[in-house]
């Protein structure tokens, strides 16, 4: 494709004067794609492009027609309609119309470049010359296709789906096929802050996800740091083997060893209470019953569970560093100290910098370790939500046990849009994506 | 000497400290290990070394529950979902990272979001595709919501690796007569080793970890993986078979620890090139 052949350069400069005008015709024809092309005597591609139209109309009509009624009223008749799946018909038709839509902008675009080079003069390529040009400028999208389909299926359609769930009373009042759901436009949004239950639920749910964010992932960060920079010191024997076991946590699948953790918190007879404390002669804790300790004890797990991977990372980084640095410091008279503040950690944070935002979003939505630990719990008066559930774990309570849809929907959507703008800002700053933004 | 003291103070703490980590992290698994040796059912009466030991735990495992048949499904899932997902990981990021395509850069920004938002917050809707399609209590439904969930982010992470291979690379093979395949099979692949073998492992893993999206979609009882199975061993009633747990987990948790150990190393070196400079 590099070589641009002297014919095409001479036409494009010529442009001014076309003798015909191709171009439009092609276009008006393609209004049914397909037209077009076979205008420009591209006979199989003509062919080929009617007879998708034709099965599109064919297969979709129906799904359209009905999938479209479908989801601006949501079912008007009982019992033959059920709204929620002509919500989802109605989201398929959407995403089947875009990709439509899509192919007809394609084949316009296709009859006028192929009409335009005709008015230039040339001829239209050939089905050889089409076939070599789709393989190259197709290629990449061959590529992404099948992973991309499978996208919109299992991740973009269930998240419009939710998005769309938001806004509707979907309820266990409101539950096909008994009763049909209607759109209530904003009203779970302004529930969830007007009315006082609702109000103080997500503000004490939001506030303990944003300290569980913080507290637990900085823990992290900051013990697997200092393990890896203490195990990294020259003159320490055994290196093999401490990396061996603190790699552990992280080699053991994290489902195990919370639902560990939640027999050995256990108030009653786990070993926490039982061998560890009483060693030390400290009182039983009530690890599970009581929302404070519950709290130090999620902490503690995550904490557990994370370090291993910011110590690999970090001990990866710690050997790229030349030594030169240091030996230059040592002969300017740093200490240990300040080399650590200032040549250790800026290098270290600045190469995993993208990797340890993404543990902060993980945590964030760690559904987890909350949920497998306690459930949530223990439960709290006052608000309808555990003492100790994140948002994520609040919206599968409020889906699975207490079938409130559209209000768990609604909170979704607030989770997915905080999420995403904290990412979005932190990745704008990152390198990795302002190399990107320049392509 | 002032000197050696210092450094004796250094390297005495620093074990000091390393030992108590090791401790911290070693203590819960070894009384697991002990839990499913000890006789009885109940946490109760487990101790780290138990008195009596005994294997009883793990031949009801295979007597008394369906404990192999979750470790075959696990298996079975876990291996569908890796070769799937590097095959689709691989060739996407290749075009990311390869060509410049009208909606390159839509896509990779919608990747980054994706990656963002948790798969199962949208368990509702995956269960009532499910359900309108017919694959309720398949494990081909399974397989190809993990295999969804680990694009986005994982096309990210290959798509880092594959840009800090040269691209004369492939200029040269080009001009050597070579297609869009053979480049990719004969130069890209060979090289990206260390970063599909991450992803591999990811994946492989993921339907280990994952208990959600199996406990909605998986109905039936033969049908369970390994996460939902032992969940339920200890939610049931919990303590009654905490050691029936503590020995299903072992099971779980050695081959995929020393599988993980074992490749430690690529994991490093694949994670830290893809994630610095993607």
């Amino acid at each position: 494709m590099e070589a641009v052949p002297q014919n095409i350069k001479s036409a494009q400069n010529k442009s001014f004067h076309y003798q015909s005008n191709h171009r439009k015709t092609a276009v008006i024809l393609s209004i049914i794609p397909g037209l077009g092309q076979l205008y420009h005597k591209q006979w199989v591609k003509g062919i080929l492009f009617l007879t998708l139209t034709a099965s599109y109309v064919a297969v979709f009509s129906n799904l359209l027609n009905m999938g479209l009624w479908g989801i601006v009223t949501l079912g008007t008749e009982l019992p033959r309609d059920h709204s929620i799946f002509l919500l989802v018909e109605g989201i398929i038709a959407l995403i089947v119309i875009t990709i439509g839509v899509a192919f007809y902008a394609f084949n316009l675009y296709d009859a006028y470049q192929t009409g335009k080079k005709r008015d230039a003069g040339m001829r239209p390529c050939t089905l050889r010359e089409q076939y070599q040009h789709t393989i190259d400028k197709g290629f990449p999208y061959l590529l992404v296709t099948p992973g991309f389909f499978l996208l919109i299926f299992v991740v973009i359609f269930p998240i419009l789906f939710m998005v769309f769930l938001a806004f509707t009373n979907y309820d266990l009042y409101h539950s096909p096929p008994a009763k049909l759901v209607d759109w209530v436009g904003f009203q779970n949004f302004i529930d969830m802050f007007k009315l006082d239950i609702w109000r103080e639920t997500f503000v004490s749910v939001f506030s303990w996800t944003i300290i569980w964010t913080f507290t637990a992932t900085t823990l992290q960060i900051a013990v697997g740091i200092g393990l890896a920079v203490m195990m990294n010191q020259k003159d320490v024997k055994l290196k093999g083997l401490f990396r061996t076991i603190l790699i552990l946590p992280w080699a053991v699948p994290a489902f195990v060893s919370i639902l560990v953790f939640s027999g050995m918190f256990n108030d009653s007879f786990g070993a926490i209470n039982h061998d560890v404390l009483a060693f030390f002669g400290v009182k039983d804790i009530p690890w599970l019953t009581d929302p404070f300790w519950t709290k130090v004890a999620l902490i503690f797990i995550q904490t557990w569970l994370g370090f291993p991977f910011v110590m690999a990372m970090t001990t990866g980084v710690l050997q790229s560093i030349p030594n030169e640095l240091y030996e230059a410091a040592t002969i300017d008279g740093a200490t240990s100290w300040d080399k650590f503040r200032t040549i250790t950690l800026p290098m270290v944070l600045y190469s995993t910098a993208p990797i340890l935002i993404t543990q902060y979003t993980f945590n964030f939505n760690n559904f987890n370790v909350i949920y497998l630990f306690n459930s949530g719990g223990p439960a709290v008066a006052s608000q309808n939500a555990g003492g100790t559930d994140i948002l994520i774990s609040w919206i599968y309570q409020m889906t699975m046990t207490s079938a409130q849809y559209s209000k768990a929907a609604a909170v979704t959507v607030v989770l997915s849009i905080i999420v995403i703008l904290v990412a979005l800002f932190n990745f704008r700053r990152t390198k990795a994506f302002k190399d990107e933004g320049k392509v | 000497m002032k000197m050696k003291q210092a450094k004796w103070i250094r390297l005495s703490f620093t074990y000091l400290i390393l030992c108590v980590a090791a401790l911290i992290v070693i203590y819960p698994l070894l009384w697991v290990v002990g839990s499913s040796l000890n006789p009885g059912n109940s946490l109760t009466s487990s101790t780290i070394i138990p008195e009596h030991a005994t294997f009883s735990h793990y031949k009801e495992l295979f007597t008394k529950t369906e404990y192999v048949t979750w470790y075959w499904n696990t298996l079975k899932i876990c291996v569908c979902t890796m070769s799937l997902s590097v095959i689709f990981i691989g060739l996407t990021a290749y075009a990311f990272s390869r060509y410049r395509f009208v909606g390159r850069k839509n896509g990779l920004m919608l990747f980054l979001i994706l990656q963002m938002v948790p798969q199962f917050v949208a368990i509702l809707a995956i269960y009532i595709l499910a359900n309108l399609v017919g694959l309720l209590d398949t494990h081909l439904a399974l397989i190809l919501v993990y295999v969804g969930g680990l694009i986005p982010m994982n096309t990210w992470l290959a798509k880092g690796y594959y840009d800090t291979i040269p691209k004369e690379l492939d200029e040269s093979a080009r001009i050597d007569g070579a297609g869009h395949l053979v480049i990719f099979f004969k130069i890209i692949l060979p090289l990206s080793k260390p970063i599909l073998a991450v992803i591999a492992l990811f994946s492989f893993i993921s339907p280990f970890a994952d208990f959600i999206l199996a406990s909605i979609l998986l109905r039936s009882d033969e049908k369970q993986t390994l996460a939902v199975g032992l969940f339920n061993m200890v939610s049931d009633e919990f303590g009654n078979q905490f050691t029936l747990f503590a020995a299903g987990s072992v099971l779980i948790a050695i081959p995929i620890a020393i599988l993980f150990i074992a490749l430690q190393r690529y994991f490093v070196s694949g994670l830290t090139a893809g994630g610095t400079k993607g």
